[in-house]
Formats: C-alpha cells, structure tokens, sequence
C-alpha cells in the first residue's frame, strides 16, 4: 500500500491522520488509546497558564444537528480548554511522547495576550519532548471573552505579535490554529506568516446556536434555561473549510504556508479533499466524537488504496487541486453541458422535476408513465436535477462539443471566454 | 386428557393456551419511534407519488411520511385519515406489497420499499388515543340509511356525518365490523382492534347503529327509500360458493365461518381445529383459515388451489408468512370428492392443467387426509333488493357507486367494482357519501 508517511513542518508522523486540539486529546488515556488505534499524531488539548485552572459548565456543552437516522451532521460546544492541572498535562504529554517517539504530538497554548505569559509557558513545556506547539487564536465561546482565543484570532497584528513572541522564546515549530469567524481569512494567514508561523491550522469552529428548545424558548445546550453561542465543527463545516484552506493556498501572499486541514473530516475522502486543496496534513475531532479513535483505520485503508489507484504518493497529492480554484471571472462561459437522465437508472421519483418545474428553469418534462426528459433548449445546466436525484449517476452532465449548436441559444458553441472578455462587462479588456 | 397437535380427529387446547395466544399476539409488531423515523426518513418524498396513485383511497403518503419524520405523528393521521378513516385497519390488512409499496420508487431502486403500511399503522395508532379528529357541518336535516357496519359501509356513515347528515346504520349481525370483525384474521387485528376502531370512528356523532337487523328480513329496500331521504348499500357478499363435494359429513365447513368463530372466540383454547386440515381455494381467506388452523394447533396444513400459483390471489407476503407458519401449499388441483370411512376422512383431488381451453382436470388424483376441510373458494351477494341491476353475480353501479335505482348507491364487496379489499370497500363508501351529498343538497346528481 502507499507509503502514508508525513512529514508536517518536520514533524513526522507514521500518517497524516491527527487528533485535533479537543476534549479527545485531553489525557493521557485517551491519547494512549489514539495512538493504539492509529492516529498517525495529536494535538493536545489546549493547555492555560499557569494557575487556578479553568473551569467548565456543569450541564450539557454539546448541541447537535441531526441528518438521518440521528446522523452526527454537526456538533456545536461550550466547553472551554483543558480544565485540569498544567502541570498534570505536562508529565502525561512527556510519559506519552516518551513511549510514542513515532507519533507526533503537537501542545496547543491558549494564555493571555501578554509576552511574558507566553514566554512562561513556552518555558514550562520545554523539557516534554512535544514536536511542536500550535497556537489556539481560535476558540469563539467563552476564552474569546477574556481576549484570548478568536479574540486573538479575529486581530491580525495580535496574531504577528504573539506568533513573534512564540518563534522568539520557542524552537518548536510553531502551528498557528486560525478561526473562521472572520471575514478574509487570509488576513489572519499573512500575519502569521510574517509573525514567523511555520504553518497554520484552520478552521477552528464557528459561531452557532445549533437549535433552540421550543420548549424552554431557549438555545440548545441549555444551561439552566439560558444558552451561549458555541463553536460549530462536524461534517456540517467542511465545505466552509475547504474554501479557507483553498483561499490560504492559492493567495500570492500564503501560498507555500503549510497548512493543516481541520473541519468535518470524516472519511479519507474529506481528507482526501483538504489535501488536494492544500492541506499537509489533516486533523479530526468529530468523527473520533462520534464514532471512536477506530474511525482513523478507514481512514489509512482508504487513502492508501486511492493512492495507489492514482500512482500517486502522498506530496503528489497535496495541493494537486489548488491550480484548478481560481475566482468567478475566470471560468469558461462558453462552456456548455446539458442535463442528461438515464432512463434505465431512473427510478421515477420525480425529484428532478419537481425541482426544476418549482424552483428552477422548467426544463425538465414528465411524459406519461412517468418518464422524465430533459429539454435541451431549456436546459441551463444548473446541476439541481443532478443534485437532488437520489440515484447516484442517474442524471449527468453532457459536455457540448466545440461546434455543437446549443438548442437553448441557437449559437455554435464557441472557444474558451470568460467574463473578463465579455461584451456585457463593461471593464472587458478587448479579446485577443 | 390432555390434547396436542397428534390427537386424531377436531380437538381444541392442541396447545397450551399461552403457546396459542402467543401465536396470535405476535404477527407483525408495531414499529418503535425510533424506527419509525428511520422508516420515515427513506421517503423520497416523489413528486405526484406512484405510492399515492396506487392506493385506492388516495392518502397523501409522502406528506404523512413527512409529517411522522418531523415528530407530528398527529398531523400525519390527519392527513390519512381525512382520506381513509379505517386507515388503522387498512395499515394492518392492506395487501401493500400490491398497492402503495409496490409502487414505492424505493421498491424500484432497491427492492426494498418505504415501510408505508407500518408507518401508516404507527401515526393512526397515536390517532387512536385521541377522540377521531373531524368535526361535523352543520345539520343538512337530511337522513340517510347505511346498510351493513364494514368498510363500506362505515366510511360512507362517517363521510356523511361529517357532511352535516343524519346516518342509522343498519346491521344484520349482532355487531357492526363486517368483515374487520368477523372475517379477518385475527393475528392481523389483535386486541379488540376492530372494535376499537368502530368505537372511535362513531365518535363523530350523527351517527344511530342498529344492529341484528337485515336488509330482507327486518326491512326492505322500499321501506328505507320511504322512510331516509338517501340509502347506501354496503352489504358485502354474505353468502359463500359451494365446493361441491356434496353433503358436509361433519368434515367439510366454510372458512368464512371458521373465521367469524374465531374472531368471536374469546378463549381460543376451546376451538376445534382438525389435526389435518385441508384449505380449498388462493385467496386470503385461505390463507387466514390455514394460518389460524396452525396457531390452534392443527399438525397438518394445506392449502390446495386448483390452478397455478401466480394466479393465487393472495398475495405473495400472505404466502411467504403462510409457508412461514407451517402451512404447505399446493397448486394445480382440484377437489373431486370427500372420503369417510370411519374415523378417517379423506379428500380427493384431480390434477390440473390450466390451458388455453381453460382448467382441465387430469384423469389422475390424491387424496389427502382431512379431518377438517375448509373452503374458501369465494363468496357471493346473499340478498338481492328488488329493483336493482345485478352485473356478474354483483350489484350493477355506475360513477360512485350509483345504482340503478334514485336516491340508492352501494360500494363495496356487494358491487361490481368490489376489489375483496379493505381500502377499495372504504374509498368506495367515502366517495359515494360525496356524490350522496350533491345529491342531497339539491344537486344534479342521483
């Protein structure tokens, strides 16, 4: 099978497959019983200053969207970091490393924006043998509201500054954990970088109230009938994620920043996704939530096989989509496909036409004995029929040859233009 | 003395009663919430749904469905019971496999439909804790006579109460049901459900039951004309075909009326049932009889149908659970004749070829031993009320059940359209109390 072997900012791993800085990675015993199942690294959960260590809700700290079959869709939380001793953390993370030289493992820092509290703990987590720290600018419930966390996060200066502070007193690589609840996400990726980052994370989880109880008329998790916004994360998220991870790797500013992938990673194909789009390597948190550390088996087992399928190795795959994001302005408009059903898949639910008939371009006809046609001339190819088909492969799309008369237009199709050369645009350059 | 499944001859108690009632008890149970939203979940929902086309009262399937998913269990009973107020009983005799989960797409992609009848019983039994939900209209003053308590009967009553009408139901028998009383099997409609259902059905008001009085015997058609300002005729097919095997010799008997015992049998324990018993006949009456035959404790099931097994109107479940209960099941041949020579008692049967020409009996037969044969080889129209048009052995109608006489309709089994089904005797009922109710207020119809 394909060699999965990582090398993250030079921190090796037998597999690109890390725990994310969550409850999951929060001891020693859950950590053990990570790397026994195969994780291929973990972050640790967030370690504070030092102190009366913080302390967490006493009621629920998860809230949950279901698909079906009560389907873990996404998971919203409250709790905040670790709520046990430092200096418990650091003799498990140093008995842990010790016994697991192989894995990596990674302590995530959340303490005040103040140099010499970074400097202190920076100090106290020398001697553990961790590969590397990676900086919590991330977390939007609860450590946001005493400056630290997203707060952090949401400050591009504050991030460069504490990021320089951390490669000053620090030899580690340094990992900077990003929060998506910003608008530009790649301000914050140019700051670490200039901070001196070795790379960033992202995403962190977003702003959610995940449902409210009708019945207490208050947002779930409640907590004696009132309830906080939590971060979101799960499978939910991903393509919020991807879109991130993409927009970091293809900047002129970030590009070549390493960047771990973290955001409803589930299967290998998620993981699969980030690392095309980016990602070195990929972190998980809500599938281990959900299903168990076993999750990350399929994980190996699957991104091997895809490898070996493509002939590709690992590096050959990251990054590999990047070329292909490219923004609006850009795309082909003289590309044209039309819907196409077989017939013989069709199982005659009428989805599709509904779909179109209602909410699209009534290009779609129901014949009798429920046969369902496209129609060429009124087909935009908006992909809803393909969407909510529920037959996999039953409704394509057909790639109009150069030259092939597009019945919805009359015209020939025609060679590549995209919106910048327009005549409808009023800043169109003139075409070559 | 103790009997068993080997005492020669009818016996009761063949097995303890708590083994029989466990039989009975245990037949399709009811689906969990947990399940039901799971079930629930795999409705595609389909735009003008095949599920809906093919249930002949029309429910809104994929809305109920969705209503169930949603947790409103009760929105979803709604939705099907203003189509079908038996709708807990159709969720439990339907031949669905037929009907809506025959044409459920999934069924198509899958071989595995959405489980319609089961969510169906699920939301209607939260109905059922619940008084029915359909208010009345305001009084018309108009009265109309309903004869027969079944299917038909009782959603054409229901219909025309809700429709602001005066209703009597008149009853032949001691109680009102037809057929979801006394001729289904019992394993299908336990606890009383039946009854229950009537119960709550009636609960609409406007609505005077009055049973143990017939059509012919008590009452004739002319007298109701006079005396109700509309009559619907649901009288079912209470008379039964004859096996032809001359004289009954203590041996033969009609599974209609094994069954309507059984129904009405509180301790099952205490009914005969032969320890080899013969089932003449494809239908789910025979079924129903074989099956039952072999919870009582029989040893020895068969049902034999005189042609081919695809032209058995049972459905395919039905024989799927039939053989799955012990019953065997034989095709191709027909009784010729009953043996007794003391104690012992056999059948007869003659091979059968079904041809172009029709069935042909062979020259060569078998015989089976018999201790009790049950046919159930079709019913027939019992009465037949002066003035009306009889087509096929059946009542002749037209459009929604209009008869040939004004002011008189009939749906159901007694009909021409009569499907030998649940659903169909309700959609018929519902639909003419409808064309009734134009009628009744002066429209053109009747």
């Amino acid at each position: 099978m394909a060699d999965l072997r990582s090398n993250f900012v030079g921190i090796k791993s037998p597999n690109p497959f890390w725990l994310a800085s969550a409850p999951p990675t929060d001891k020693e015993y859950n950590v053990r019983r990570a790397y026994e199942a195969g994780w291929g690294g973990v972050v640790w959960k967030t370690l504070g200053a030092e102190g009366p260590p913080v302390v967490n809700v006493n009621g629920p700290r998860y809230g949950v969207v279901h698909g079906a079959d009560r389907r873990v869709l996404g998971l919203n939380n409250i709790e905040l970091i670790t709520d046990r001793p430092l200096e418990v953390n650091l003799r498990e993370i140093k008995q842990v490393k010790r016994d697991w030289p192989d894995r990596a493992l990674v302590i995530s820092l959340m303490v005040p924006c103040e140099e010499e509290s970074w400097k202190s703990i920076l100090a106290a987590i020398e001697d553990t043998g961790a590969d590397g720290v990676e900086l919590n600018f991330g977390c939007p419930h609860g450590m946001s509201e005493r400056g630290m966390g997203s707060a952090v996060g949401q400050v591009p200066e504050y991030i460069e500054m504490v990021t320089r502070w951390v490669k000053q007193y620090s030899r580690m690589p340094c990992i900077v954990k990003l929060t998506p609840n910003i608008t530009d996400v790649r301000k914050p990726a140019e700051a670490a970088k200039r901070g001196g980052a070795d790379a960033v994370s992202l995403i962190n989880t977003i702003n959610s109230i995940t449902s409210v109880d009708l019945d207490l008329f208050a947002p779930e998790p409640t907590i004696d009938g009132k309830g906080a916004h939590g971060g979101y994360c799960g499978p939910a998220v991903k393509p919020i994620a991807l879109n991130m991870v993409a927009e970091i790797a293809r900047s002129a500013e970030t590009r070549g920043l390493p960047i771990s992938g973290i955001g409803g990673v589930t299967t290998w194909r998620d993981a699969a996704e980030f690392l095309a789009l980016g990602a070195g390597n990929v972190q998980v948190c809500t599938a281990a939530m959900t299903y168990g550390f076993k999750v990350v088996q399929e994980m190996i087992s699957g991104l091997g096989q895809y490898l070996d399928e493509k002939e590709i190795t690992l590096n050959d795959l990251i990054g590999r989509a990047v070329p292909n994001v490219t923004d609006w302005q850009y795309l082909n408009l003289n590309y044209v496909t039309k819907a196409q059903i077989d017939q013989d898949m069709c199982i005659k639910c009428g989805r599709c036409y509904a779909a179109c008939e209602d909410t699209s371009h009534q290009a779609i006809a129901m014949l009798p004995g429920r046969v369902f046609e496209v129609k060429d001339d009124e087909c935009v190819a908006c992909n809803l029929c393909v969407d909510v088909c529920p037959v996999e492969d039953c409704i394509t799309m057909r790639e109009l040859p150069l030259g092939e008369v597009d019945p919805r237009t009359g015209s020939k199709v025609a060679a590549f233009a995209n919106w910048t050369t327009h005549p409808n645009n009023p800043l169109a350059k003139a075409a070559e | 003395m103790t009997n068993s499944p080997l005492t020669p001859g009818l016996a009761a108690a063949r097995l303890p009663a708590d083994t029989i009632l466990a039989g009975f008890a245990n037949y399709d149970p009811a689906l969990q919430p947990h399940e039901a939203a799971v079930a629930a979940d795999r409705c595609y929902f389909c735009y003008d749904a095949p599920c809906v086309t093919a249930c002949p009262t029309g429910i809104d399937i994929p809305l109920f469905i969705r209503q169930i998913a949603t947790g409103t269990p009760e929105a979803a009973a709604e939705t099907i019971l203003s189509s079908n107020i038996l709708g807990g009983m159709c969720a439990r005799v339907c031949p669905t496999e037929t009907l809506c989960e025959g044409a459920c797409v999934r069924e198509t992609a899958e071989g595995k439909p959405v489980e319609i009848g089961r969510l169906q019983r699920y939301a209607t039994d939260v109905a059922m804790q619940a008084p029915q939900p359909f208010a009345r209209a305001a009084a018309t003053g108009k009265r109309v006579a309903v004869v027969g308590a079944g299917p038909a009967g009782l959603a054409a009553a229901h219909r025309l109460a809700m429709l602001g009408h005066d209703v009597t139901i008149i009853e032949a028998r001691p109680k009102p049901g037809g057929l979801n009383e006394f001729g289904i099997a019992a394993y299908k409609a336990t606890e009383q459900f039946a009854a229950r259902e009537i119960d709550w059905l009636l609960g609409i008001g406007g609505i005077t039951l009055e049973c143990g009085k017939a059509l012919g015997r008590n009452v004739t058609l002319t007298d109701l004309r006079d005396s109700f300002d509309a009559v619907f005729l649901g009288i079912g097919l209470g008379g039964v075909n004859d096996a032809g095997l001359g004289p009954a010799n203590g041996v033969l008997r009609d599974a209609v009326d094994f069954i309507a015992e059984l129904r009405q049998t509180t301790d099952l324990a205490s009914l005969p049932v032969g320890r080899d018993v013969v089932v003449i006949g494809g239908g789910m009456t025979a079924v129903d009889a074989a099956v039952q035959s072999r919870l009582l404790g029989a040893e020895n099931v068969t049902i034999v149908y005189r042609r081919g097994q695809d032209r058995m109107s049972a459905s395919g479940y039905e024989q799927v659970h039939a053989t799955a209960s012990g019953v065997r099941i034989r095709t191709n041949a027909a009784p010729v004749a009953l043996h007794k020579n003391g104690s012992a008692a056999e059948i007869e049967f003659a091979y059968t070829e079904d041809g172009p020409a029709g069935l042909q009996h062979l020259a060569e037969t078998f015989r089976l031993r018999a201790d009790q044969v049950l046919s159930a080889i079709g019913q027939r129209l019992a009465v037949m009320p002066d003035g009306l048009v009889v087509a096929g052995g059946k009542l002749a109608v037209t459009g929604p059940g209009r008869s040939a006489l004004p002011g008189v309709w009939a749906g159901g089994d007694c009909t021409e359209a009569g499907e030998d089904l649940t659903v169909s005797a309700v959609a018929q009922g519902r639909d003419a109390a409808e064309d009734m109710h134009i009628y009744l207020m002066g429209g053109e119809n009747g």
